[in-house]
């Protein structure tokens, strides 16, 4: 399911005039697709880069959750350590979920294994499915792309709307689909990190109030 | 060109730092903590910011449509993850892009 929103991303990118070695590239390399939906996004508003990078690493900060908490569980006296910054490099929100989901039938022996297995070949289809919507936006005509492009947000909406089980995801999304807008008005150049900053500190003091 | 390459370069940077400290955190630090329930609202809040202002105040291509005709294509790919299917991501994520299209030429 991943696939449709990296297929929306290559559309995105190909209608902003990205290059497609960028855009693929930043699929291997970012392996984060708000952190891509991010930079593109900036890079077209032509925001200041410290605003970029700021935006780009504050959306990407469920990492450091994430890979806390998957670490131990492949954690094995035999491995060496760097393979586990590899294997920080290769994890993505849905990786995640799968190997959470699979581990307690894996032997703890196996799981790095497995775990490079399984995201190899998601990162693998996933920039492929980039490499898909950049040309196919790219070939077909305008009103076509312009709805490739739509496969961007609305992406995103359906997540919003059904597959958040978690009440910290729904509120934190909830919090910034309203900050975001608001922090534009306001100021353009900043707005990503700003309204991001100000919804998610909303969402998490309502979290804590209720 | 160059300058794209390299932005690219430091935000992948920015983004492996919080991966990369997971590994080296990873011994002694409780996952659940007050300080990372914080930091997930924000990121989930960064790109939910990010699409409700492409649907709401868009810039680029997306500017080409009218709010109508986005809330046209957002009802469809409700309608066809949460009536038509199962909730299937990525049905429901083509519907509203073809029902995006398929205003737009009913509209030429």
């Amino acid at each position: 399911m991943l696939v449709a929103g990296y297929f929306g991303f290559g559309a995105l990118a190909a209608a902003h005039d990205i290059p497609l070695a960028i855009a693929v590239a930043s699929t291997a390399v970012l392996w984060a697709l708000p952190a891509q939906i991010v930079l593109v996004e900036m890079h077209t508003l032509a925001a200041p880069l410290a605003a970029t990078v700021l935006a780009v690493m504050l959306s990407s900060a469920r990492f450091l959750p994430m890979t806390l908490m998957l670490m131990p569980e492949m954690r094995e006296a035999r491995h060496r350590p760097w393979k586990y910054y590899v294997a920080a490099h290769l994890l993505s929100l849905s990786g995640w979920t799968m190997a959470v989901a699979r581990f307690p039938q894996v032997p703890r022996a196996e799981r790095l294994a497995w775990f490079f297995g399984f995201a190899l070949v998601l990162i693998t289809v996933n920039a492929a499915a980039t490499a898909a919507g950049y040309l196919g936006a790219d070939r077909l005509p305008p009103l076509a792309r312009l709805a490739l492009v739509f496969m961007v947000p609305m992406y995103y909406l359906l997540i919003l709307t059904g597959t958040v089980r978690d009440r910290t995801a729904a509120l934190g999304l909830a919090c910034g689909a309203l900050a975001g807008p608001l922090a534009y008005l306001a100021t353009p150049d900043w707005s990503v990190p700003l309204g991001g900053l100000a919804g998610g500190t909303l969402a998490y003091l309502i979290l804590k109030r209720t | 060109m160059i300058e794209l390459w390299i932005l690219l370069a430091i935000c992948s940077l920015a983004t492996y730092l919080w991966r990369g400290s997971g590994v080296l955190l990873s011994a002694g630090i409780d996952p659940r903590g007050e300080a990372f329930t914080w930091i997930a609202c924000v990121a989930y809040a960064i790109i939910a910011g990010v699409v409700s202002r492409m649907l709401l105040m868009p810039t680029g291509v997306l500017a080409e449509t009218t709010p109508l005709e986005r809330a046209i294509g957002s009802a469809a790919a409700l309608a066809a993850y949460f009536w038509l299917t199962k909730r299937n991501l990525f049905v429901g994520v083509v519907a509203g892009a073809l029902a995006l299209w398929l205003v737009k030429i009913a509209l030429l």
